[in-house]
C-alpha cells in the first residue's frame, strides 16, 4: 500500500473521531404567523453553509416568491404543496444541519392558533426552543402561549429571537424593553434558562454572522448561541426503568427483555424487581449484536438477561428496588387536547404510557389554562388545542414518575379507542393513591382501625427521617421541595426538639405516616446512630449522600433518594399490633 | 425485615461511594444515539404490529436498515419478511447483491413484479417517469402490501432526503388506498407512537427519519455495513441523457442516436437504470465518499430523474402511495 493512501486513512480516521464527538442538540422553533420564523431558518440553513446547491437552484427558478429580495428563503423550508399555495406554514418539519461544533435537528413548528398540537409535538424531544419575536409587535399572547407550551413540555432553556431590528432602525433600547417584557414572562412561567439575541433574519444580522450594525451588542449570535448552549440531560437519576418492550425467544435456551433504558445505570449483578409482579431479581448480562456490554444507560436500548426464571411480557417493567416508580391507577396530568370531538370526564380512552396500553378514564378536570393569559378557568369538556389539567384513572396500574423528574415515564398518549386516533398528550404530575373510592363510604360503616397501611396508601409513601446538620437553610429548602413533591412532610428543628426529646417522640411521627427532616448542630457519631436506629431503613443522613452545599441542584439529587420512600406497598409496611 | 428496606438503607450510607455514576452521566455518541432511536423504532413496532415487512430498496440506506434489524433482534432472527419491489429495471449489481445478502443472513426474501404492467410494455421511455414509476413501484408496492396483508411496512427514507419527507412522521399512517394524506397526519409525541389502525389501513414506519445521508456513510464505514458495488467509482458504458449520466448496459439502453462512452462514474442512490443518473467521480473506497461528499455537498436524489420532472413531484407520488 502507498504512503498516500495509508496518510488518507489516518486523516479520515481522525476527523471521524472528532465528529463523533459532537454533541446532538434539538430545538423547536415558533412564532406568530409572519414574524419571520421561516426566513430564519432558511438564513440558518443557508449561511450555515448547508443548504445543498441544487436545491437552492431549485428555489431560484420556483415560480411562487412571497417576499421581495432576491432569494425567499423560508422556500427552503415549506415543503408541502398546500403550504405552498396557501403560502404558510403547517405541520411540524424537521430540518438537518450540522456545523464543525454541533449536529442540529430542528422542529420547526408553525404559530397558528389553531396548531397547539404541533407545538407540543416539536417540544416534546427538544433539548431548546426558539421562540421569534417581531420587534414591531412585541410580546403577543402567542408569545405568551409558544413560551407556556415549552415550560410545560419541559424544554430547559429558551432562545428569544427578537426579529426584524432592521424595521427598528436596529435600536438597543427597543431590544433592551422587549427582553425585559420577555424576562418577566419567563419569571411567570419559571423556565429556567432564557437568552435573548437581536437579529434580523432578512438581512442575516446576528444570524450566523455579527454584520455592522448592532455594535452594542456583545452576546453571541444565534448560531454561536445554539453551539454553545449546554445541553441540560434530563435528571441523572440512579432509579432505574427500563419498560419490557418486546421479549426475545430464539430458542428456549435464550429469554432477554429488550426495551430502551429509560433512567438509571443498569449493570449486571444489579438487583432488580418487575413491575407489576413485584418479582425480585439480578442483571445477569446485558445481551448486544456487538457483545455483551458491562453498563446500559438511557438513551440506549438493550436486551436484558435475569438470573431467574420471571415471567415478564411488554408492559412490564424493571426498576430498582432502592428507587421504585410510583406504582397507581389514579393521577393527575397536564393533557393537551388534539382532537375536534372534545374530551369529557367520564369517556373512556386508551392510554399508552411506555409500551404499556390501558383502558383510561378522565374522572373530572381541574381547570383549564387559558394559553393566552394563563388564567385557570374551569370547563366542563376540552375542546381541540386545549390544555387542562385532569384527574385519571386507569383500568390496571401504571409505573411512572412525575414528567419532570423523568420525561419517558411521566408522558402517555390517549388514543381514541374508535377511530384510533391520538387525541391527547399527557404529562403526569402527581400520585394519588387508590383511596377515593371507598373513603366516604367508610363513614357509615362499623369502625376500622386506621392501619399503617391505610396511611401508606393515602400519602403514597412510608414515614422516614432525615438529618440535616448544620444546615438550617437547606433543611427548610427541603421541606418545600418534599411537600411540593406530595410528601406528608415535617420539619424538626433540634433547638425545639433536642436529640432525648427527638428519640421519646419519633415514634408518634412515625406512625403517623410522616417523613421527618430533623435538623440540628453536628452530631457525635454515637447519637447519629442512635437516631439512626428510631427509623431503621428509612433513615436518611444527608452527610452521607456527599452533596456539597454549594450545589444547586443539591435539593433534587437529595429528593431522588428519598423517592425509595414511596417502595411498592406490600413490601415493609409495618402496622402495628399486626 | 423486608428487603426494601435494606435497599434503602444501603443507598442512604454507601450512594456517593462506590456509585457516584449517576451524577456524572454516561454519554455514547450521537450516532450510537440515532441507532438506539432506530432500535426502538424497529422493536415498537414489530411488538404491535400483526404482520410487518420491511420494503427492503437494496440501497444503502436499506443496508443500514436490516444491519439494525440484525441489532433489535439479537440474538433471535429478524422477526419479518424483506420485501422488494423489483421494476425490472434494477441494475443487475443490485439483483444478485439482494439475493446473496438475504440468504447471507438468514431473511426470507419477497421479491414483486407488477408483471401485468411489464407484460403491457411499461417502460420509462414511453410512459414517463412519473406514469412508470406509478405503474412499476406504487401499484406494485400496494398490491404486495396487500397480498401479504401486511399492517405495517418498514422504509429506509430519512427526512433530510427531500422537503416533503420533513413533515412525515416516524410511522406514516396510510389510508386503506395506501394513501397519505399530509394535512391530517396523526400527533406524534416523545417515542410514543399510535399503532392503531383499522383492517385494511397500515402504517409505514420510518426507523432511520432523524439520520442524515453523513450519517448514514458513517455507520456504513463503522459497522463495515456492505452496500452494492455500484455505490464505487468505477469505469462504466455510459450516455449523456438530459444532463444526467446514464449507465448502458445494453443496446437496448439506449435511445436513437445515442452513443455510448467510457466514463469513471458511481452512483449516489439506487433506483432503475434508465433513470438513475451517475455522478462522474473516482472514489472507490467508503471514506472517500464521505470526502467527496462533504467537499461537495449536492443533495443526493439530484440524480433521480423523477423528483425534478414537475415541481412537488415527490410529494404527490407520496399522497398516491409511493414511499
Ligand atoms: N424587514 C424584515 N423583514 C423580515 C425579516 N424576517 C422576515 N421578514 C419578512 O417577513 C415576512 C414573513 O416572513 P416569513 O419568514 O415568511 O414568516 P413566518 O410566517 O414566520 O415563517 C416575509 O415577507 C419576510 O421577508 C427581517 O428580519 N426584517
Amino acid at each position: 500500500m502507498s504512503l498516500a493512501a495509508n496518510q488518507e486513512t489516518w486523516g479520515f480516521e481522525s476527523f471521524m473521531e472528532r465528529n463523533l464527538e459532537k454533541d446532538l442538540l434539538r430545538f423547536t422553533t415558533a412564532g406568530s404567523v409572519d414574524d419571520g420564523k421561516s426566513t430564519l431558518i432558511g438564513r440558518l440553513l443557508h449561511d450555515s453553509k448547508s443548504v445543498f446547491e441544487d436545491q437552492m437552484a431549485a428555489v431560484k427558478k420556483s415560480r411562487i416568491n412571497r417576499s421581495t429580495g432576491a432569494v425567499d428563503f423560508s422556500l427552503l423550508t415549506d415543503g408541502l404543496r398546500a403550504e405552498r399555495e396557501q403560502g404558510i406554514t403547517i405541520d411540524v418539519a424537521y430540518r438537518y444541519f450540522e456545523t464543525p461544533r454541533r449536529k442540529f435537528i430542528i422542529a420547526d413548528t408553525p404559530g397558528h392558533e389553531q396548531y397547539t398540537r404541533n407545538m407540543a409535538t416539536g417540544a416534546s424531544t427538544a433539548n431548546l426552543a426558539v421562540i421569534l419575536i417581531d420587534s414591531t409587535k412585541g410580546v403577543l399572547a402567542q408569545t405568551r402561549r409558544h413560551t407556556y407550551i415549552a415550560s410545560l413540555l419541559g424544554i430547559p432553556n429558551v432562545l428569544v429571537a427578537i426579529n426584524k431590528m432592521d424595521l427598528v432602525d436596529y435600536s438597543e433600547g427597543v431590544f433592551l424593553k422587549l427582553q425585559r417584557d420577555f424576562d418577566a414572562l419567563a419569571k411567570q412561567l419559571a423556565v429556567a434558562h432564557v437568552v435573548a439575541i437581536p437579529i434580523s433574519a432578512l438581512a442575516g444580522d446576528n444570524v450566523v454572522e455579527r454584520g455592522a450594525h448592532m455594535p452594542w451588542y456583545r452576546g453571541p449570535t444565534f448560531l454561536e448561541h445554539l453551539e454553545t448552549v449546554p445541553i441540560r440531560m434530563e435528571t441523572p437519576s440512579d432509579a432505574v426503568r427500563f419498560p419490557v418492550q418486546y421479549v426475545i425467544r430464539p430458542d428456549a435456551s435464550f429469554r432477554g427483555f429488550a426495551g430502551p433504558v429509560a433512567s438509571g445505570v443498569i449493570r449486571p449483578g444489579d438487583p432488580v424487581v418487575s413491575l407489576p409482579s413485584e418479582r425480585k431479581s439480578r442483571v445477569k448480562s446485558i445481551v448486544t449484536f456487538d457483545g455483551d456490554a458491562p453498563e446500559a444507560f438511557p438513551p440506549m436500548s438493550v436486551t436484558i438477561t435475569l438470573e431467574d426464571e420471571i415471567d415478564l411480557s411488554r408492559g412490564d417493567m424493571l426498576v430498582s428496588p432502592a428507587h421504585p416508580p410510583r406504582v397507581s391507577r389514579h393521577f393527575d396530568a397536564m393533557v393537551v387536547w388534539f382532537n375536534a370531538e372534545p374530551a369529557e370526564p367520564g369517556k373512556s380512552y386508551l392510554l399508552k404510557h411506555t409500551s404499556r396500553t390501558v383502558r383510561a378514564k378522565a374522572l373530572q378536570i381541574h381547570y383549564r389554562v387559558n394559553v393566552n393569559t394563563l388564567v385557570q378557568e374551569p370547563v366542563s369538556s376540552l375542546q381541540m388545542n386545549d390544555i387542562a389539567y385532569v384527574e385519571f384513572e386507569t383500568v390496571s396500574p401504571l409505573f411512572f414518575d412525575p414528567y419532570t423528574q423523568n420525561r419517558i415515564t411521566g408522558s402517555f398518549i390517549l388514543i381514541d379507542p374508535i377511530s384510533n386516533a391520538t387525541l391527547g398528550a399527557g404529562m403526569i404530575r402527581a400520585d394519588l393513591a387508590d383511596q377515593t373510592v371507598a373513603d366516604k363510604d367508610r363513614i357509615t360503616q362499623e369502625y376500622v382501625p386506621v392501619t399503617a397501611t391505610d396511611r401508606y396508601k393515602r400519602h403514597g409513601h412510608f414515614p422516614g427521617l432525615i438529618l440535616v446538620e448544620d444546615n438550617p437553610g437547606l433543611a427548610a429548602r427541603l421541606e418545600r421541595a418534599l411537600f411540593d413533591d406530595h410528601f406528608e412532610v415535617f420539619h424538626v428543628s433540634g433547638d425545639a426538639l433536642p436529640l432525648s426529646a427527638m428519640e421519646s417522640q419519633y415514634a408518634s411521627f412515625e406512625s403517623a405516616g410522616l417523613v421527618v427532616i430533623y435538623s440540628c448542630a453536628a452530631l457525635a457519631p454515637d447519637a447519629k446512630r442512635k437516631l439512626g436506629a428510631l427509623a431503621p431503613g428509612r433513615f436518611f443522613d444527608l452527610s452521607d449522600l456527599q452533596v456539597s452545599e454549594d450545589d444547586p441542584d443539591a435539593v433534587r439529587k437529595i429528593l431522588s433518594h428519598l423517592q425509595s420512600l414511596r417502595a411498592v406497598a406490600g413490601d415493609g409496611i409495618r402496622n402495628k399490633g399486626n | 425485615m423486608a428487603d426494601t428496606s435494606k435497599e434503602a438503607v444501603k443507598t442512604s450510607t454507601t450512594n456517593g461511594g462506590d456509585r457516584p455514576a449517576s451524577l456524572t452521566p454516561q454519554k455514547i455518541n450521537y450516532l450510537r444515539a440515532l441507532e438506539a432511536e432506530s432500535i426502538h423504532i424497529l422493536r415498537e413496532a414489530v411488538a404491535e404490529f400483526a404482520r410487518p415487512v420491511m420494503l427492503y430498496s437494496i440501497g444503502k440506506d436499506s443496508s443500514v436498515m436490516l444491519r439494525l434489524a440484525q441489532k433489535a433482534f439479537f440474538p433471535g432472527k429478524i422477526p419479518f419478511p424483506l420485501l422488494h419491489i423489483d421494476t425490472s429495471y434494477k441494475f443487475p449489481e443490485m439483483v444478485e447483491f439482494r439475493d446473496r445478502y438475504a440468504r447471507e443472513i438468514g431473511a426470507e426474501l419477497i421479491v414483486h413484479k407488477n408483471q401485468e404492467a411489464l407484460d403491457a410494455g411499461a417502460n420509462p421511455f414511453v410512459l414517463g417517469t412519473q406514469k412508470c414509476c406509478g405503474l412499476l413501484k406504487t401499484k406494485s408496492l400496494l398490491d404486495a402490501l396487500a397480498e401479504g396483508d401486511f399492517t405495517a411496512a418498514f422504509g429506509g427514507a430519512r427526512r433530510d432526503e427531500e422537503k416533503s419527507r420533513a413533515k412525515e412522521r416516524v410511522y406514516s399512517f396510510r389510508d386503506s388506498f395506501g394513501q397519505w394524506d399530509p394535512k391530517n397526519q396523526r400527533p406524534e409525541l416523545w417515542n410514543i407512537f399510535n399503532s392503531r389502525i383499522n383492517k385494511g389501513e397500515s402504517i409505514r414506519v420510518f426507523p432511520l427519519s432523524n439520520w442524515t445521508e453523513a450519517d448514514v456513510w458513517f455507520y456504513i464505514y463503522l459497522e463495515k455495513i456492505p452496500i452494492v458495488p455500484l455505490y464505487f467509482a468505477k469505469e462504466h458504458n455510459v450516455v449523456i441523457r438530459g444532463g444526467s449520466i446514464v449507465v448502458a448496459y445494453d443496446k437496448w439502453d439506449l435511445l436513437p442516436g445515442e452513443k455510448t462512452q467510457r466514463m469513471v462514474v458511481r452512483m449516489r442512490s439506487l433506483g432503475c437504470v434508465p433513470c438513475t443518473g451517475a455522478i462522474r467521480s473516482t472514489a472507490d473506497t467508503v471514506p472517500k465518499i464521505i470526502e467527496e461528499m462533504i467537499s461537495f455537498r449536492r443533495s443526493e436524489r439530484e440524480n433521480r430523474v423523477i423528483d425534478h420532472d414537475e415541481e412537488g413531484s415527490m410529494e404527490i407520488k407520496k399522497r398516491e402511495g409511493y414511499f
